[in-house]
């Protein structure tokens, strides 16, 4: 993550913890801020460049399935895209940078997100000549024992950076789709934010804030991730075939400084 | 545990158990020593220092416990005692819905208690009321097991047990931490009530806590949420666990993670009735806040241990042993193939929130509030298979 992009996470997420909570009723229109903060208030298009996929409801608000396309036509120039979940205590879920193993069709990335409240979600993809493409969508939190906490923390502790990564050659010559990759990390994602006045009991942070996938020698993408991020990161992500002995190797740093590594079992084309 | 002894020292403690940093807190009948430890004793210098400040009644308190625990250690010896005078236990008891006219509980054994919750999901109008709860009644003492998702539930439970006896209520066990089986805990403090719990549901239960008390008090709204406040276990337990309400023992075992990562299961041996608590639904569809493969390990392994009855944190007030169990264990089972299916076809989670389980709709209340919730988690656990 550069430095700079950190003090975005950390800034917002003491800005937007010092309001108050929203309510289902009124809930603050906090975008023009974040507008503003993560992306200099430039102008924003929305002209279909970016396409999201997210539930209406979020049945479990700690895993919340969110997809982003970039449609082929707009791929070729794409350089990164941001996701920000307006209400969340740290906004700016994940922050995407494409490189050249990336493919020229429907770009895809999905993962799984933590939705705190009843939210906007703003997707923006910036293109290598400057201009922003964004989409939202609006994402009602589940109620009821939903939790942003571990369901098993010794489990997922006991594990933490094992990977598991496939890749799926997939048939790019007749529908002209990518070939599609999953990856899958051990981690707790600890947002530090789960904390307990009442019995002085909390948890520090400790997430990923980097991750590398290539293909080969060729970087498909690089992920800056903050807290949003759901537990046992899960993203999957389209890529540019390339060589039959090609692996997807992933590389991924968490708040510990710790480095995961991993490689697909199956060729990467 | 008296609640007014320092907070941090009982966090401290609560904390080394949880984490496994410093001693860990063993099983309460291993020995003396360790029985002590159990209940918050601690034999080093700073330990002692602290039990001295306590006052003379809380203490007094304490070490009756202890050596009611330490009594009972000889547990065969125990439970004939504990068989012997429960006959005349009962007979002192009158029948439950005469004494209370509400028959806001059954008796479902001689001297063991239930309540029944509504199959719903927390709203004003059914106050909380959504889960069941029930207590146990000794010669000496009173054990609670679960109270119910609101502070007006856990009272009226406690009038219900006024109606039957005098006896106090040393005992609040509850079964996991979900909020309709804790809010009503607050009812039941008093200096010397031991809250005991699954050693995990500290952990747990404080890293919800805030959302807990936020979510809920929109959903039952202001009424009904009055008093509500997490009352955190004083007693973790980390291994089988006898307590003696005075003739009477109940076994609190702690189960790997199922229903959640903290289900404690309650044994009373007298009647060989156990509370199930959210390890068992019965129409109310199931809810999955740990692991789906762990709950069918479990499930598995307590089917094969006989019961006379079993009470379940949601259905009826009984239901007969294994068999009560067989809807629940065929939801989890065919959700489980469902999921492991479309995985191996390279399907999403998506996928599996809008298909898995479906088969199932038709038997389950409130399957459209949790199913896809709980094919959410199942398949973030089963695709590391």
């Amino acid at each position: 993550m550069t430095s700079s992009l950190k003090t975005v996470f950390l800034a917002l997420a003491a800005a937007v913890l010092a309001a108050p909570a929203p309510f289902a009723g009124e809930i603050k229109d906090v975008w023009p801020d974040l507008h503003r903060d993560v992306f200099q208030s430039r102008a924003l298009l929305e002209d279909g460049g970016i396409v999201m996929e997210a539930p209406d409801r979020a049945e479990d608000a700690a895993l919340t399935p969110i997809t982003l396309r970039v449609p082929s036509e707009h791929a070729a120039n794409a350089k990164k895209v941001t996701l920000v979940i307006d209400h969340n205590p740290s906004p700016v879920a994940f922050e995407v940078t494409f490189g050249p193993a990336a493919g020229t069709g429907d770009r895809i990335i999905s993962t799984r997100v933590r939705v705190d409240s009843y939210t906007d979600i703003h997707a923006v993809m910036e293109t290598n000549d400057g201009k922003l493409h964004m989409t939202k969508k609006f994402v009602k939190a589940a109620g009821g024992c939903s939790a942003p906490a571990l369901k098993d923390p010794d489990a997922i502790l006991a594990e933490i950076g094992k990977m598991k990564i496939t890749a799926t050659a997939g048939d790019g010559s007749t529908t002209g789709a990518l070939p599609e990759g999953q990856l899958m990390i051990k981690h707790p994602q600890y947002s530090g934010l789960q904390t307990n006045q009442a019995t002085g009991y909390w948890i520090p942070f400790k997430y990923i804030t980097n991750m590398e996938v290539k293909r080969g020698s060729d970087v498909v993408f690089t992920l800056a991730g903050g807290i949003s991020i759901s537990e046992d990161p899960n993203i999957r992500f389209t890529y540019a075939p390339g060589n039959p002995s090609d692996m997807i190797e992933v590389t991924a740093t968490d708040t510990d400084n710790r480095t995961m590594k991993g490689a697909s079992v199956s060729k990467g084309s | 545990m008296p609640d007014h002894m320092d907070g941090k020292s009982r966090s401290t403690s609560v904390l080394a158990q949880t984490l496994g940093s410093g001693r860990r807190s063993p099983s309460v009948c291993e020995s003396r020593t360790q029985t002590r430890e159990w209940l918050g004793f601690r034999a080093d210098a700073e330990g002692a220092k602290r039990q001295n400040r306590n006052t003379s009644a809380s203490s007094t308190s304490l070490r009756n416990l202890a050596l009611a625990l330490e009594t009972l250690s000889a547990d065969r010896r125990a439970l004939l005692v504990g068989s012997a005078s429960l006959a005349t236990a009962t007979l002192l008891l009158p029948s439950a819905s005469r004494a209370t006219g509400t028959a806001f509980v059954s008796e479902v054994a001689p001297g063991v208690f239930v309540h029944q919750g509504v199959h719903a999901l927390f709203a004003p109008d059914n106050k909380g009321n959504i889960s069941n709860a029930g207590f146990v009644v000794g010669n000496d003492s009173v054990a609670v097991i679960d109270t119910g998702g609101s502070v007006i539930v856990g009272q009226q439970l406690h009038d219900a047990i006024r109606s039957l006896t005098d006896r106090p209520v040393r005992y609040v066990i509850n079964t996991h931490m979900h909020p309709d089986h804790i809010f009503g805990n607050a009812a039941f403090k008093t200096e010397n009530t031991v809250f005991a719990a699954h050693h995990k549901m500290a952990r747990g239960l404080a890293a919800r806590a805030g959302r807990y008390l936020e979510r809920n008090k929109d959903l039952l709204g202001e009424e009904a949420f009055r008093g509500i406040e997490i009352v955190m276990p004083n007693q973790g337990v980390e291994a089988l666990t006898k307590l003696d309400l005075g003739g009477r023992i109940l076994e609190l075992s702690p189960q790997k993670t199922a229903h959640t990562d903290n289900d404690l299961t309650v044994r009373d041996v007298a009647t060989d009735t156990v509370f199930l608590g959210d390890l068992l639904f019965s129409g109310h569809v199931p809810t999955i806040d740990g692991s789906i493969r762990g709950w069918i390990a479990v499930m598995d392994q307590l089917a094969s241990q006989p019961a006379a009855r079993v009470v379940p944190g949601h259905g009826p007030a009984s239901l007969d042993w294994p068999s009560g169990a067989d809807p629940l264990r065929h939801y989890l089972t065919t959700l489980a193939t469902d999921i492991r299916a479309l995985i191996k076809s390279g399907k999403t989670i998506s996928d599996a929130m809008a298909g898995a389980g479906q088969s199932e709709k038709n038997a389950w209340q409130l399957f459209d509030d949790y199913n896809a919730r709980n094919a959410s988690a199942a398949f973030a656990e089963l695709e590391w298979e």
